[in-house]
């Protein structure tokens, strides 16, 4: 049943998409400026120093293609639907989504898809396989099935954060900026999370996990993930996923529809 | 004049009314604000300490303070960006403040001078915390105070007109997010926004030294946390000045044209 609606709330928001073409090449445009000012970063850090807390200059590359691919899975499904939402519980609007029969999470979750922005996905692999080098080898069908464990792992924990970050609209309302504070944090993730000093590293993998969301692929891809730290990383995004869906659903009882 | 003056206190005291209804949004924004600089200062005290204590001559302690006051800069720096330009031109918001007696831009450069000094009410703890967690070294004298004060209002106007220009562009595109990645992009590498200049390769610091977005952040910067002499100072103030007679003329010029493409798109 719900597969089915999911391919239907997906065909529509890219129809919807295609009649603007031109955005694709807009996209394609930010991508590679993108990818040139995180290229040009990590120049100048390396200026500096010969490893960034271990990691090499090319696991860097890894690191930064692996941030730009989530970051593209973010930009093209779930930061639109969430400011979406933001705005539909400012408008008061929300009700035409809450007397569907349909799960509300799933709708808020895809109604927005700017499929352009999808384009950071495939750069960003590109890039993460360049930064391999000569390790592609190492790609073995496990390593494969694990970096595919972990990238759906990022990006359910990316999900969250955000849901429950555009679920505080159901409180304070005027909360846009909320979604700004995800993308300054979010920036965080372009470096491996080990970097940071304990209390920011702990900030990052737990209570706001977005560098261990960037930080576990990239590890995976590279080859040295522990499989304490694959265990982790599942566990973290299934409490993840319980967590705002009890939100959610609380969220849902603060609303009042005041302004439809 | 004295019109002028009214309209510029009544409309930079309409954030603080705002804010005070919506006070978590105020917040929130501010901490969104202070995240950026906190991965900088973390990463380069790293890098330091890699380094036995210094990059590039400058100590782990005033590279925080380099940093710390970095947020400073960033909040008395924030302007109406190109988005919301673009937003406007695509809904046709520019109609009503077309029949308005002064120009547009006053009313934006009011409006988020209020927004800033808004801003500085919660920057101020945020600072303070910083100051405790990265101990910085910062030891201005009143007189690097005045010209600081001086510096980060000219990068206000300047930014704020920079970005006005960028924004215009909307008349003839309606859309402008990729010029503004790349306006964010150049601020990043070209203004000190990511690293002190002093950081970066020399060529990069000489053609910093010739374009306006090293004058909108680094600059300011600068003048408080490094020992700079009166002359580069006194250099500074007038490279901005010159800047900001430079992009307004420019400004003044392009928007009679741009006005002459205004069709209300989606009014």
């Amino acid at each position: 049943m719900r597969a089915p609606l999911l391919w239907h709330f997906a065909r529509v928001a890219a129809m919807n998409e295609l009649q603007h073409r031109v955005n694709l090449w807009v996209s394609v445009v930010q991508s590679m400026i993108a990818i040139g000012a995180g290229l040009a970063v990590i120049a100048v850090v390396y200026a500096h120093v010969d490893n960034l807390s271990g990691w090499s200059r090319a696991e860097l590359y890894v690191v930064l293609g692996v941030f730009t691919a989530v970051g593209g899975v973010t930009r093209t499904v779930i930061k639109p639907s969430m400011l979406q939402l933001v705005e539909d519980v400012r408008q008061g609007t929300l009700d035409y989504v809450l007397t569907k029969p349909v799960d509300a999470q799933l709708h808020v979750s895809l109604r927005r898809i700017h499929l352009w922005r999808a384009v950071d996905i495939p750069v960003g692999g590109a890039l993460a396989v360049w930064g391999l080098g000569d390790t592609p080898g190492n790609l073995t069908l496990t390593a494969i099935g694990v970096l595919a464990i972990t990238v759906l792992a990022s990006v359910v924990l990316v999900y969250c954060v955000l849901l429950c970050l555009a679920a505080s609209a159901f409180w304070f309302v005027h909360v846009q900026a909320t979604l700004d504070i995800f993308e300054s944090i979010f920036q965080a993730a372009r470096y491996p999370v080990g970097v940071y000093p304990g209390w920011l590293r702990i900030f990052l993998s737990a209570i706001v996990p977005v560098g261990f969301a960037v930080t576990v692929p990239a590890e995976a891809l590279v080859g040295r993930l522990p499989p304490t730290t694959l265990a982790a990383v599942c566990a973290l995004a299934a409490c993840w996923l319980a967590l705002s869906r009890l939100i959610w659903r609380a969220s849902l009882r603060r609303y009042t529809g005041a302004s439809a | 004049m004295v019109a002028l003056l009214d309209v510029y206190l009544t409309n930079a005291s309409m954030y603080p009314r705002s804010y005070l209804q919506y006070r978590v949004g105020g917040l929130m924004r501010a901490i969104a604000f202070l995240v950026e600089p906190v991965v900088y200062l973390v990463i380069w005290t790293a890098i330091a300490e890699q380094r036995g204590g210094e990059v590039a001559g400058m100590p782990t302690k005033v590279i925080a303070a380099y940093f710390i006051v970095w947020t400073l800069v960033r909040t008395t720096t924030a302007a109406f960006t190109p988005q919301g330009f673009e937003w406007r031109v695509q809904h046709g918001y520019f109609s009503y403040q077309l029949v308005r007696p002064l120009h547009p831009i006053h009313y934006d450069l009011s409006f988020y001078a209020g927004y800033n000094i808004t801003a500085l009410l919660t920057w101020l703890p945020a600072a303070a915390l910083l100051c405790v967690v990265f101990r910085p070294e910062l030891h201005p004298s009143g007189w690097q105070v005045a010209v600081f004060v001086l510096a980060a209002c000219g990068a206000y106007v300047l930014r704020s007109i920079l970005l006005w220009l960028l924004g215009m562009v909307n008349f003839w595109t309606t859309r402008t997010s990729a010029l503004f990645e790349l306006f964010m992009v150049s601020e990043l590498l070209l203004a000190g926004r990511l690293v002190p200049m002093d950081f970066m390769p020399t060529q990069v610091s000489a053609v910093a030294n010739w374009l306006p977005f090293y004058w909108t952040f680094g600059f300011p910067i600068e003048v408080l946390v490094l020992d700079r002499d009166g002359t580069t100072m006194w250099r500074g103030l007038a490279a901005q000045v010159l800047w900001i007679g430079v992009c307004a003329t420019v400004l003044l010029l392009v928007w009679r044209r741009a006005v002459r493409r205004y069709t209300a798109v989606g009014n």
